[in-house]
């Protein structure tokens, strides 16, 4: 029977579907999928980049190009000095390597769970600051020529490591997901150094770090009532 | 094929929509897988993803056979005329999907030994982005692919402006000019 038991596993093997009915519907991803990236505001409906090019210093691809400018005094669109108003980033050049969202300070860039899209040109391929930018409910805006189904556009923030989330340095350290517009903060999860709600590694002395998680968290569709980043101006 | 000169009325409409239906079901991918990409690209002809379910199972190792180049991997510049004499080997009507950002453009790989983007050899028709892209984001890119081969001209090549790497380099002999990329004026 030894040289035979490799076609019981074969046979064990017949009846089993594993095909995925693709173009209707997806394999569900990790929750920490790299995929097309969204810039995001705060709830006010400010920008969250400042324009500091970090993102586009630390792209090993170089696939970003911003440009900051100063922000008008009668109507300012980050809540910073500067702003960016030029974005763009090159997806026939990015890599997905999620480090321009390591380096934000502001937690401007995320990565959303969207990986599926492909272009008939080069120029469909650069993505320009008004395609990047989430529109008010703080969803991704959609592009024709990518595949969007349920509620991927739910997930858009960014797991944190290197940096503080939250964008306070009281938060310095500490492993967990950073805030996003519209669906307030997820909640950590299992295998994140952070057990329970995130709560900064330090008490600051102003108490302003008090964010309230835990509570809204992702899916229960109310506006981060933490008021995430509302505080940075 | 000689459709050019029969009268186009009812009868060669419904000829034209049978060949793009029978060219966008039958569609044979040529293996060429260059890098990382391939192991994604086999991943998309295997079980789970299947792309047999569009009828393009079969890579055909002879560009004789295939309508369809996946250029999966970074291009280097000692492969460039392989891949272009694989290409030209391949029968009318063919197709070219540049799978991954070291095909499409580079990549991260912006130094002398890589091609900047396969489409300065070959004509492209779909771009997929990605770092390898997944199955999906591969199989994405074939059914735009697919809708693009059942909706379009069956007797010549899509073209124009803003198609391939808008590089564009004068001969030797001629008069030197500076690499022009799009949207430069000069």
């Amino acid at each position: 029977m030894g040289r035979f038991s490799g076609f019981g596993i074969t046979i064990r093997q017949v009846g089993k579907v594993v095909t995925g009915n693709y173009p209707e519907e997806k394999r569900p991803k990790p929750a920490r999928f790299h995929g097309r990236h969204v810039l995001n505001r705060y709830e006010d409906g400010m920008e969250k980049c400042i324009g500091c090019e970090l993102c586009a210093g630390v792209c090993p691809a170089r696939c970003i190009y911003v440009r900051g400018a100063d922000n008008p005094t009668d109507a300012p669109v980050s809540p910073g000095e500067r702003y960016g108003f030029v974005y763009e980033i090159n997806y026939l050049r990015c890599i997905h390597c999620d480090l321009c969202v390591e380096a934000c300070p502001t937690e401007a860039i995320t990565e959303t769970k969207l990986f599926e899209f492909s272009f008939t040109n080069r120029s469909d391929a650069i993505y320009t600051k008004s395609e990047l930018l989430v529109d008010d409910t703080g969803r991704a805006r959609r592009q024709p020529w990518e595949l969007w189904l349920g509620g991927e556009d739910d997930d858009t923030s960014a797991w944190m490591r290197a940096t503080a989330p939250s964008g306070q340095v009281a938060f310095e350290g500490r492993v967990g997901w950073s805030g996003e517009l519209g669906f307030g903060v997820r909640a950590p999860e299992q295998g994140q150094t952070a057990p329970g709600p995130l709560e900064p590694a330090v008490d600051p002395a102003d108490g302003a770090a008090h964010h309230g998680h835990g509570d809204h968290g992702h899916g229960s569709g109310g506006h981060g009532s933490g008021g995430h980043g509302s505080g940075g101006h | 094929m000689g459709l050019e000169a029969v009268p186009h009325n009812f009868l060669t409409g419904r000829l034209e929509d049978l060949v793009r239906w029978a060219r966008r079901n039958s569609m044979w991918p040529a293996s060429f897988g260059l890098a990382c990409c391939a192991i994604e690209m086999m991943a998309a002809g295997a079980a789970h993803y299947d792309q047999a379910r569009f009828g393009m199972e079969v890579f055909r190792a002879s560009p004789r056979q295939a309508d369809l180049m996946v250029v999966a991997g970074r291009v280097s510049q000692k492969m460039a005329p392989v891949l272009r004499q694989v290409y030209d080997q391949m029968v009318e009507p063919k197709w070219v999907i540049s799978m991954g950002v070291c095909a499409s453009s580079g990549g991260m790989f912006n130094n002398y030994a890589i091609v900047q983007g396969v489409d300065q050899i070959v004509p492209v028709d779909i771009y997929v982005p990605g770092c390898p892209p997944g199955p999906e984001t591969l199989l994405h890119g074939i059914l735009h692919l697919h809708d693009l081969v059942r909706t379009g001209e069956i007797m010549k090549r899509r073209g124009g402006p803003g198609v391939g790497a808008g590089v564009h380099v004068d001969q030797l002999d001629g008069v030197p000019s500076p690499v022009r990329m799009i949207g430069t004026t000069s």
